[in-house]
């Protein structure tokens, strides 16, 4: 589905990503992780075609990206930070989104699930911050692709909005979709992914599955896994 | 591209600065009309603020629009759209407001006034052509300097700078180098230098039109010699139309190469 070949990126003279090849080919849940500025956002900007790499390929459901960008309809992507014009009101946004895809939608039931019928004619501007990532989260889950990306998909969220994200990440899993979540949040990594992929300094430090982690490290708890993957074997 | 446009101008046609930048306009022209009866006059002073305040509030606005816009761009990026058409539909959605903001608001009392009936109706028309250009212009050089600055602060001193340069520091420098080289024939020189900022050649283009170009002394002649002809003519429009052309240009090359 996604295939990358020896990526590299540098933003000047960071030398962010340093040869990275990584495939996700099975549908599933994978979290990519490590800390911060170790190169998870830009891996996902560059799959979107936001981030343009100095070397290497990425081939998206087999075609070549560089150049292209029909290829992001089968990609739903939730980015970090939820910002949208400021004068445009919840509907209008929507409108706009549907505009420019094409498909069957599924707003109905996400402005539902996260209770913003009574949001839909409010401007963006003057929406919370938790309420703006509701929105995000409609937006990024309307369409049927067969590609999900999460950049820290639980910000602000409250605890309502949490579990029914949850239940919608793992029925996305259930139909057999590829789903990619960056996040801090190691209890959500537990709960749902069925693969880690751990970045440090550019390079894939570790891949696996949860069980594999906590065979090498000999921790059940991934937090505490996770920080003794940082350490230097002793 | 027109999808973009279209949203980029509707979230900015309800922008409070829109409304005031329009308004700002509606009132000092009905004020001017109000104390002077003679349409002429009116032009020659709604020039005189055309040419400094419509590159500006685009320069600004441009600027402004870009940076506050950023996270949106990104929500557009991950969209299956041309990049190139995500930052010229918000380029054109920008030009195209900042534009009936000012044709709207200079245009209503001069329709009001029957302006459009009297021999003005040309004089008039010259004006409101070389603000939209203008707004076109420098929105455009203010996109292609944010999208070159990450950093806000710079991008918009650069811009700052940018309006400064064309409005005020262009023509000091020509009117140092003429008095400084007044001996050698400078004609085709000062025609030339003023085809090159396009703050200068509107303000030549409006003055032709209203046939003041004595007020210029010589070089106006010159103008009224090279610019009367319909070759002259052809030449400034086409070259204010290159004004355009093309910082739009180095904003698709620029975007097309950038990372979000």
């Amino acid at each position: 589905m996604i295939s990358i070949h020896l990526l590299q990126k540098s933003f000047g003279k960071n030398h962010v990503l340093k040869g990275v090849d990584l495939t996700f080919d099975q549908p599933g849940i994978v979290a990519v992780l490590g800390p911060n500025g170790s190169g998870k956002t830009t891996i996902i900007k560059s799959i979107l075609g936001m981030v343009l790499p100095d070397e290497g390929t990425i081939k998206v459901q087999g075609e070549d990206i560089k150049g292209k960008w029909l290829y992001r309809n089968q990609i739903a992507y939730l980015p970090q930070i939820a910002r949208f014009p400021e004068n445009l009101t919840v509907a209008e946004l929507l409108r706009m989104v549907k505009d420019l895809n094409t498909g069957k939608t599924h707003d109905e039931e996400l402005i539902k699930l996260f209770g913003l019928e009574t949001f839909l004619d409010k401007r963006l501007g003057n929406l919370s911050g938790g309420t703006r990532q509701k929105v995000n989260l409609v937006l990024t889950f309307m369409y049927d692709c067969p590609i999900i990306i999460m950049d820290e998909p639980t910000a602000g969220l409250d605890p309502i909005s949490l579990v029914r994200l949850k239940e919608l990440i793992h029925n996305q899993r259930l139909i057999g979709k590829t789903i990619l979540i960056t996040t801090h949040v190691m209890s959500l990594v537990e709960e749902l992914a069925d693969e880690v992929v751990f970045l440090l300094e550019g390079h894939i430090h570790f891949r696996g599955s949860l069980k594999k982690l906590e065979e090498m490290t000999g921790e059940a708890n991934v937090e505490k896994a996770t920080a003794k993957l940082l350490q230097p074997p002793s | 591209m027109l999808k973009i446009l279209k949203y980029s101008f509707y979230d900015l046609i309800r922008s409070r600065w829109t409304y005031s930048y329009g308004g700002f306009y509606l009132l000092f022209t009905l004020s001017l009309l109000w104390l002077s009866n003679d349409l002429s006059k009116v032009v020659i002073s709604l020039m005189n603020v055309v040419l400094l305040l419509c590159p500006l509030i685009a320069t600004m606005f441009g600027v402004m629009y870009y940076y506050n816009s950023r996270e949106f761009t990104e929500l557009l990026l991950a969209q299956p759209v041309r990049r190139t058409s995500i930052f010229l539909g918000q380029y054109l959605g920008v030009a195209s407001s900042l534009s009936a903001s000012w044709v709207i608001g200079v245009g209503l009392p001069f329709a009001l006034y029957g302006v459009f009936g009297s021999d003005q109706a040309g004089n008039f028309a010259m004006l409101l052509f070389v603000g939209v250009v203008l707004s076109f212009v420098f929105s455009a050089i203010a996109f292609y300097i944010a999208l070159k600055n990450e950093n806000r602060i710079k991008g918009f001193g650069l811009a700052i700078l940018a309006w400064l340069f064309f409005a005020v520091i262009y023509d000091g420098l020509l009117l140092l180098s003429l008095s400084l080289l007044t001996e050698y024939p400078l004609e085709k020189f000062s025609l030339i230098a003023s085809l090159l900022n396009p703050i200068d050649l509107s303000r030549i283009l409006i003055l032709l039109k209203l046939d003041v170009s004595a007020l210029m002394g010589f070089t106006g002649a010159v103008f009224r010699k090279f610019l009367g002809t319909g070759f002259g003519m052809s030449i400034a429009f086409g070259v204010l139309l290159l004004w355009v052309v093309l910082p739009v240009f180095c904003i698709k090359r620029v975007a097309g190469k950038k990372d979000f």
